[in-house]
């Protein structure tokens, strides 16, 4: 497990709509490890899953996957998109990850007993796998936030693949929720021996579970074990402010107390971490943010 | 009734068009689109009346005019999301030219009535087997391009990374879209078009949990009403596009009584 499931070379630069989201960047990530994905909206959190995936060509430097540039359709990775619209809600669960399976062949179905026979058994497998078999048969539209998120995450293990891209799958979940799904993949991750990608804006519902940590801002990136990279000096230098970051009864809390000119990376560090000043109450924070924005 | 050549004539072109639209129509409704039919065969009655002013069969008028528009909305595309003014703007724009093209084409007033409201008692053999022609080659493009349509309808960003090229299912999609609405425009006209494109496909997916289920019920609910519809109308002599559009809300009425009582049957 010594391989990088991906990196960027070069160094790689990413850019959207004509600006550089990660500018001139290098790093590995390791394989087989469960890597947090954290920064403030827009700060190219899907931008490089898009880029792993091929979608999104780097305009600079090379993007690579298990050691071969990042390709459209490689079946080495599994991709569970920020989802936006919803599937009709009188489908089944069971349908709709069977609609991803081969999804992407042209041509006639094959339709002979034994591609059928298989197809029921790889939907099955990654149904088991998220404890979702019970949760197949009924319409999406009657099932919870968490249930739904679970089939997605079936879906994203068809085809058995070596790296998972998980783009926020803890958005819209309720906090317990949310520590469900996080023991679930890194449960997966262990047993499957797969690489994991999960971006998230708040790190806290991550924290026991992370091996590493990746974080994006102000185009850079930083990657690393938590302990290392969730430090004052780390993030200080990495969002250009003074920073400091406090243990809390097991959570990771993130204080900034910035004079006015540091009203830009106060509201970075506010989407992208807990930040909380211990002198301040909420309100006194909200204001402050406000005033400096 | 099954003594008259144009009856048995109208029963073929109905079950013909029927199951046609209601595959394509499964994958409209799928795909949020549904409106896009309704759009099209606006476009096509312009086009069906331009073809009669210059001495054209009106179907390969219908054919051309929905073609190129669903061409352009497929090129569009994202581009035409949200602009609901623009679109019905053009759609008001292309009935208007229609009837002016009818008006300098003044032999036959009844012309308008067969487009708006269709006239499937008026299928000769000829047409019947462009039809049937039309609607084969569609079928069979449709299980070509199933799986990634189906995938692409229900995840787009999914099948996007899983290579499948977006753009291209949707051009192919809507072309065949074209076509269905032209074929439906024949029997039902091109205001009733959504009867039975989009009514048989919505009242199936209603009840069933997979397209596996969805598409042989959306098949067999558009073979009923149109069917039902042309001897109904053989009965009371009210129009066929009458009936076809009552059985269509009926069965659509139906199917929503059926998905709000809970799950009663469970067809997947």
């Amino acid at each position: 497990m010594t391989a990088a499931a991906f990196a960027l070379e070069g160094p790689a630069s990413l850019s959207l709509g004509g600006r550089d989201v990660l500018h001139e960047v290098a790093f590995e990530a390791p394989a087989g490890r469960f890597i947090g994905l954290l920064g403030a909206n827009g700060a190219g959190k899907t931008t490089l899953m898009r880029s792993l995936l091929g979608l999104v060509p780097p305009r600079t430097g090379r993007v690579s996957v298990f050691g071969a540039p990042a390709r459209r359709g490689n079946r080495l990775i599994g991709y569970l998109p920020q989802s936006r619209g919803l599937p009709p809600p009188s489908l089944s669960g069971r349908a709709l990850v069977a609609a991803a399976l081969e999804g992407q062949h042209w041509g006639l179905p094959r339709l002979g007993a034994a591609s059928r026979a298989g197809s029921r058994r790889e939907v099955e497998r990654v149904l088991a796998l998220v404890d979702a078999t019970n949760l197949a048969d009924r319409p999406l539209g009657q099932l919870s936030g968490g249930e739904r998120q679970r089939l997605l995450l079936a879906q994203a293990l068809l085809g058995s693949p070596r790296l998972l891209l998980l783009d926020e799958p803890l958005v819209s979940l309720d906090p317990s929720r949310a520590v469900q799904v996080v023991s679930l993949v890194r449960r997966l991750q262990r047993v499957l021996g797969i690489s994991v990608l999960f971006s998230a804006h708040e790190i806290n519902p991550l924290l026991g579970a992370l091996d590493e940590v990746l974080v994006l801002a102000k185009g850079q990136a930083r990657i690393g074990p938590v302990d290392t990279i969730m430090t004052g000096p780390v993030l200080s230098e990495l969002y250009g402010s003074p920073i400091e970051v406090v243990r809390v009864g097991g959570r990771l809390v993130v204080v900034a107390d910035p004079p006015a000119e540091m009203a830009g990376p106060l509201r970075t560090v506010l989407n992208g971490t807990d930040l909380i000043d211990p002198g301040l109450n909420g309100m006194d924070l909200a204001q402050r943010a406000r005033r400096t924005a | 009734m099954f003594a008259y050549d144009f009856m048995i004539n109208a029963f073929a072109a109905s079950a013909v068009v029927a199951v046609l639209s209601a595959l394509v129509g499964y994958f409209l409704v799928l795909r949020g689109q549904s409106f896009a039919g309704h759009a099209l065969s606006h476009v096509g009655f312009t086009g069906a009346t331009g073809a009669i002013l210059i001495g054209v069969a009106p179907l390969w008028g219908l054919l051309a005019a929905t073609v190129c528009a669903g061409l352009g909305m497929a090129l569009l595309g994202e581009r035409l999301s949200g602009r609901d003014v623009a679109i019905g703007m053009v759609l008001a724009v292309s009935l208007g030219l229609g009837l002016l093209f009818l008006h300098f084409f003044t032999a036959y007033a009844t012309q308008a009535t067969a487009l708006l409201f269709g006239n499937v008692l008026g299928v000769d053999r000829r047409i019947l087997v462009t039809l049937a022609v039309l609607s084969l080659a569609c079928i069979v493009a449709l299980l070509l391009m199933g799986r990634p349509l189906l995938f692409a309808s229900l995840q787009p960003e999914l099948a996007e990374a899983r290579g499948v090229d977006l753009r291209l299912v949707s051009v192919a999609f809507l072309v065949l879209v074209a076509v269905a609405t032209a074929e439906c425009a024949q029997i039902v006209g091109v205001l009733l078009v959504f009867t039975l494109m989009v009514g048989p496909a919505a009242s199936a997916q209603l009840v069933t949990r997979s397209p596996a289920a969805g598409l042989p019920l959306g098949v067999l609910l558009a073979l009923c009403e149109a069917c039902l519809g042309v001897a109904g109308s053989w009965w009371t002599d009210w129009p066929v596009s009458f009936w076809i559009s009552a059985l269509s809300g009926l069965v659509y009425l139906s199917a929503l009584a059926v998905a709000a009582l809970g799950r009663p049957q469970k067809l997947a």
